[in-house]
């Protein structure tokens, strides 16, 4: 026990240490800030997760652009996502939903996917074990042991879960997914425990758009967390009381 | 007398006697297609993966899926990367062909193997990635060659 303590310490300082050379190298070099953020939080390849880390991720709807698919497109590759021309059943991670105030006609567009609840309804119903919720947070699908209930559909209140109907073929090697079970969003788990920023949140700042930030959110010195504890952001359906790790202002 | 020598026959045929006479002595080994490269060694040794490589893959799996732990060794990507090469032709064997590294020696033993219905079989570099991207992409190539010939033709 005492050795995990010592050993969480280190990585803690390490950490710290990471963070402070990698904003000033990158002050000077690196020109999206996303990129800093990826050299801070990289974890080593054979160490586990901590639950001292919360991922979450900040959606301003001001920001985001009517019409714009740039998170939808970035995350189809990623997962290799492909459309068999039945928008009711193939598989969509974000969905681009837009909301429209009748007394104003004010009108906001906002992407919707997983929200990684903290107490999530899909990880309560299932029976297999299948949905969990990693320890950082992320809810995922051990599609090795999803017997294809479709039971998280639902009681996931933000529809962020599909089923595949139909046999993949060519699936990226850090997305595999298959006929006969569930899934969405893995928040590119692959690629945070790589230390880097879902394809999403990338592929929004590539954009110009900068719509999203992805980081810590129990770190108060992550750059999500200082911008929602200046700005403030909103859970979705926050009455349901699930600690969505996916907040969004403007809304 | 032809009777007798048949009925002989036949007894030894039931007997399995006549086994090493009429058919091969060998019991037919499983075609393995192996990596191309000499001194291309495994994470163990050969014998230790043909009886455990199962066991090795399935505790990686649960250490990536829970802990986030990606460590390369035992991981099936890192199987793939090594093991699943294009052939003298040039082609990548799919899991769906005795080629393939895995197939040949699973369809022999006629063990089922369903990693390959999510997992990819082959390395990331090798992936042809179909769907509407490289669809437009190809029309987008016609149009530019179209173009091309179009204003080579005034």
């Amino acid at each position: 026990m005492s050795a995990n303590k010592s050993k969480v310490a280190v990585n803690n300082s390490r950490r710290a240490f990471l963070s402070k050379t990698a904003s000033t190298a990158g002050m000077i070099t690196i020109a999206p800030g996303v990129l800093l953020h990826q050299v801070a939080n990289a974890k080593p390849d054979d160490q586990p997760i901590s639950e001292k880390v919360r991922w979450g991720m900040l959606i301003d709807t001001n920001k985001c652009e009517k019409g714009c698919t740039d998170c939808i497109d970035a995350c189809n590759a990623e997962h290799s996502l492909t459309d068999n021309g039945r928008p009711e059943s193939d598989t969509q991670y974000i969905r681009k939903v837009t909301l429209r105030d009748k007394s104003t006609g004010h009108e906001l567009s906002l992407p919707l996917m997983c929200q990684h609840c903290e107490t999530a309804p899909c990880v309560d119903v299932c029976p297999t074990g299948a949905s969990f919720t990693r320890k950082d947070g992320i809810a995922l699908v051990d599609k090795h042991i999803c017997i294809g209930c479709r039971y998280c559909m639902m009681a996931c209140p933000y529809k962020a879960r599909s089923f595949v109907h139909e046999a993949v073929k060519n699936q990226t090697l850090s997305a595999p997914r298959g006929k006969g079970t569930v899934e969405s969003c893995t928040m590119c788990v692959h690629r945070v425990d790589k230390g880097e920023t879902p394809a999403c949140v990338e592929a929004c700042s590539k954009g110009m758009h900068d719509a999203m930030i992805f980081g810590d959110l129990n770190d108060p010195n992550s750059k999500i967390s200082k911008s929602l504890a200046q700005y403030g952001g909103k859970q979705l359906r926050a009455d349901l009381q699930l600690n969505t790790a996916v907040r969004y202002r403007g809304i | 007398m032809t009777n007798r020598f048949l009925r002989i026959t036949f007894l030894l045929v039931g007997l399995g006697l006549l086994y090493p006479v009429l058919g091969s002595a060998d019991t037919p080994k499983p075609v393995i297609h192996e990596p191309e490269g000499e001194g291309v060694k495994c994470v163990h040794p050969e014998e230790e993966m043909k009886r455990n490589h199962m066991n090795y893959i399935l505790h990686q799996r649960d250490d990536t899926m829970y802990d986030g732990i990606r460590t390369e060794k035992h991981s099936l990507a890192n199987c793939i990367d090594c093991h699943v090469q294009p052939g003298k032709d040039g082609k990548i064997a799919s899991i769906e062909t005795e080629e393939h590294f895995c197939k040949g020696c699973h369809e022999y033993a006629a063990v089922t193997i369903d990693c390959f219905e999510c997992h990819a079989d082959r390395p990331q570099k090798f992936i042809n990635r179909g769907g509407k991207n490289n669809a437009s992409l190809q029309q987008d190539l016609q149009t530019m060659l179209s173009a091309g010939t179009a204003s080579g033709d005034q």
